[in-house]
């Protein structure tokens, strides 16, 4: 059994308005000097197998269903 | 007549599928709101159905699977694992598909649409991603129909008319990686809404909603079949929804009746 970390992010150029948002509610706050603010979704998930089997799962996830290719890039790690 | 079975596809989340039966009860079909899990080949009998045996697919709005993972992700990769070829041979046979508002976005990550290079694509090429202003837009929307006489949902519209759909969704703005995606979209003639302000001039926001670029609100496939909008015409079914009728109770009947007139005209 192994756990896999996968982490979806936007592709570069893709806008992130929840991001920019948040940016602004944090100046709001008065947290200064706050540069880009990106979101990032993690998944965890427990699969059976060895590590390289667990990844390249991991992986095949992502193109099923976890990303959307147009503005998402896909990282998936053992943890 | 023969008569029109509508599937009405739903699963746990959408909550439009009781307006868009409506909708079809009311320019004569037979709509039936089917849970995709009766597409089950162990569906119980009395229970199972069978894609094939209606003659227009309709995908409602709502928050399917919570709108978990991306809107829409969920039920599109429900049913492209549960019938992918059975959705496949419904398109390319020429079968009238609609997605509103959720729907739209399930038809995406399907890639039923754009699907520029054959009826389905194996991964999306395009995507619905929140709206520039990242907050859920709810209000009435001016559309535009430039749709060029291809779209079997458009064709009781008056080229270059004004209708007024309410939008309700967070997720609305058509991306692609490609930078010529706009100018391919009106060669193929995709192209069959474009948000408009009321007086019929370019979007600006809140009229555009989302940010979509060209202020699309909705395409259809090139065959013109397939068609997925954001905003919502079974919520306009008569004149009581328009959000003006007091002062203005104009035609009684609501403009989505035209969308729905379409389709039951093109299949005559």
């Amino acid at each position: 059994m192994a756990v896999i970390e996968i982490r979806i992010e936007l592709k570069k150029g893709v806008a992130d308005p929840e991001g920019r948002n948040t940016k602004k509610a944090l100046e709001a706050l008065g947290f200064e000097g706050v540069g880009e603010v990106k979101t990032v979704k993690v998944y965890d998930i427990e699969v059976e197998g060895t590590h390289e089997e667990a990844v390249s799962e991991g992986e095949e996830m992502c193109r099923k269903l976890l990303a959307n290719p147009v503005i998402q890039n896909f990282k998936v790690t053992v943890r | 007549m023969k008569e029109v079975r509508v599937c009405v596809l739903r699963i746990e989340g959408t909550n439009c599928e009781d307006e868009m039966a409506d909708a079809f009860s009311t320019v004569g079909a037979v709509p039936e709101k089917v849970h995709l899990k009766q597409m089950e080949r162990n569906a119980p009998s009395g229970l199972a159905r069978s894609l094939e045996d209606y003659d227009i697919l309709a995908l409602p709005g709502g928050f399917s699977a919570g709108d978990y993972v991306r809107a829409g992700a969920i039920f599109a990769a429900r049913i492209r694992s549960l019938m992918g070829p059975q959705l496949k041979r419904f398109v390319e046979s020429g079968k009238p598909v609609l997605g509103v508002c959720n729907g739209f976005q399930i038809l995406v990550e399907l890639g039923l649409l754009p699907a520029m290079e054959g009826a389905m694509s194996e991964v999306p090429t395009a995507a619905l991603y929140t709206n520039d202003s990242g907050r859920f837009e709810c209000r009435p929307t001016v559309l535009r129909n430039d749709d060029r006489g291809k779209c079997i949902f458009a064709s009781e519209i008056p080229k270059g008319g004004l209708v007024m759909f309410p939008s309700a969704h967070a997720e609305g703005k058509l991306m692609s990686n490609d930078p010529d995606f706009v100018s391919k979209l009106e060669d193929n003639g995709q192209i069959v809404f474009r948000y408009v302000n009321p007086d019929g001039s370019k979007a600006v926001y809140p009229w555009n909603p989302n940010g979509s670029p060209s202020d699309i609100a909705g395409i259809c496939n090139p065959a013109g079949n397939v068609m997925g909008m954001m905003p919502h015409p079974e919520r306009v079914m008569t004149r009581f929804t328009r959000p003006d009728w007091t002062r203005n109770p104009g035609p009684e009947e609501g403009d989505g009746m035209m969308i729905f007139r379409s389709v039951m005209e093109n299949l005559k």
